[in-house]
């Protein structure tokens, strides 16, 4: 009966949603910002990266692994709800439905992106401005790229609020409905910096 | 002369394992109706829409005032008790459904065991039994009081189980009543005492991180009980118990 391993789990899917996954996204959608300055401002952005110490290291604990714990475990949970938004359509259970939709695009982009960057450098291409130029002269790519930015930055905003409700740090509905106006100015804001980096590919 | 008439679409079942069916009635309307009413005069003449004869529908109800919990439907798509739905307010035809959450036994009638089951598995009560008089307990302080007895009110009518998208048969959580009750007890000056007891099975698999935030529940609560504002704060408590028995026991 006594069986906490599930509480464990959730905790931590719900943590690693936060830290590191959503500073990682927050690092990343500002480094692609520089692209808006130009490609070489960009460039020297990635090559600061790519010679930060143990970067392999890093990527693996603080990128890869997160992320796969948190989409396999988020999958597993999203699955396990019934929506009924079309009996019962509140402002919070479309976030509901909302929130495990843009997981699971989310889920479908991250593969997708990471095929076409990182994998692609584990095969010698080079990551660099030309490289997102590329990619992103292909039209369906941009609506791609733009969906799935939009989705990530969705997921992460609305996240912000379900942390602070799991973790009990906002109890009442005043706190509560604070937060929902707090994380819906993050998704304005980080969607702005997405897209306008996104553009600057284009 | 034209009589005025309410049209019911009523969804039926026979036994627990058949499949379920619509059936319609128009029954003569009178000042005052409500859907038990209505359902009351299904059962004195069991004729439906088409003019035949058929089985009386079948429900539960007790004290016809919305304190029981036992007439729990849902009624043109929404869960809530029968008793307190008027007809008057109600748009037509109006539908009738049993409450699928649950298992449904016969018509409208569902089983609602387990929400028993999960008040016994958070101990939702107050162990006072001792050998001798265990004398009076600790009072409790009148604001504590005043928010307590609101989540009191629960009837186990089984509404937000039933408007939780969580609370299904892929998933074993309790439901948002259960956490709300925890909270009432362990708030109780004398409940107090078993309080990490309580937390411990709400940590417990189908316990308070199966929630998924969808907050339908406190929607619907026909009492107006703030489960989502119980379950946050419960969400805090099992947090802090999870670390002090991680770290100091
Ligand atoms: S919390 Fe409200 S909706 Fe849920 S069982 Fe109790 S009274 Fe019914
Ligand atoms: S009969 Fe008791 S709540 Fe309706």
């Amino acid at each position: 009966m006594a069986n906490k391993k599930s509480f464990a789990l959730h905790k931590l899917h719900t943590l690693l949603g936060l830290f590191p996954i959503g500073l990682f996204v927050v690092f990343h959608l500002t480094a692609n910002f520089q692209a808006t300055k130009g490609p070489e401002a960009f460039n020297s952005a990635v090559q600061m990266i790519e010679h930060a110490p143990f970067l392999l290291f890093l990527e693996f604990g603080l990128i890869y692994l997160p992320i796969l714990f948190h989409a396999i475990y988020g999958l597993y949970l999203a699955f396990q709800g019934k929506p009924n938004n079309s009996q019962f359509k509140y402002y919070r259970n479309q976030m509901y439905l909302l929130q495990r939709v843009t997981g699971v695009i989310t889920l479908i982009f991250v593969a997708w992106h990471v095929w076409q960057t990182r994998i692609q450098k584990a095969f010698g291409a080079e990551v660099n401005f030309d490289m997102m130029a590329d990619i992103l002269s292909n039209p369906f790519m941009i609506v791609f790229y733009a969906v799935g930015i939009l989705s990530a930055v969705f997921h992460l905003s609305n996240g912000i609020w379900s942390f602070l409700v799991h973790w009990g740090i906002t109890v009442g509905p005043r706190s509560q409905r604070f937060a929902s106006i707090f994380s819906m100015i993050v998704f304005v804001a980080l969607s702005y910096v997405g897209l306008r980096a996104m553009f600057a590919f284009v | 002369m034209a009589e005025k008439l309410v049209h019911l679409i009523v969804t039926r079942q026979d036994t627990p394992d058949s499949t379920p069916y619509k059936e319609e009635f128009k029954i003569p309307y009178r000042i005052g109706m409500n859907v038990i009413s209505a359902l009351m005069e299904i059962q004195r003449t069991p004729v439906n829409a088409q003019g035949q004869k058929t089985k009386p529908v079948i429900w539960e109800s007790n004290c016809l005032e919305e304190v029981c919990g036992a007439c729990s439907m849902v009624i043109n798509g929404k869960p809530r008790q029968a008793c307190s739905a008027l007809i008057d307010k109600l748009e037509q035809p109006i539908r009738i459904e049993p409450m699928t959450t649950f298992p449904v036994q016969r018509d409208l009638t569902i089983d609602r065991s387990r929400m028993f089951d999960a008040l016994k598995r958070v101990k939702a009560w107050i162990p006072i039994d001792g050998t001798h008089n265990l004398g009076p307990g600790p009072r409790m302080p009148e604001v504590d009081r005043q928010w307590a007895y609101e989540l009191s009110k629960c009837m186990t009518c089984g509404v937000c189980l039933e408007a939780c998208p969580n609370v299904n048969d892929k998933s074993p959580f309790i439901g948002p009543f259960a956490i709300s009750q925890v909270r009432l007890f362990n708030e109780h000056p004398t409940g107090k005492m078993n309080k990490a007891e309580r937390l411990e099975t709400l940590m417990d698999e189908g316990g308070i991180s199966y929630c998924g935030n969808s907050q339908n529940c406190v929607m619907s609560c026909p009492k107006g009980i703030p489960l989502t504002t119980s379950i946050a704060h419960m969400n805090k408590e099992t947090t802090k118990q999870a670390l002090k028995s991680f770290f100091f026991s």
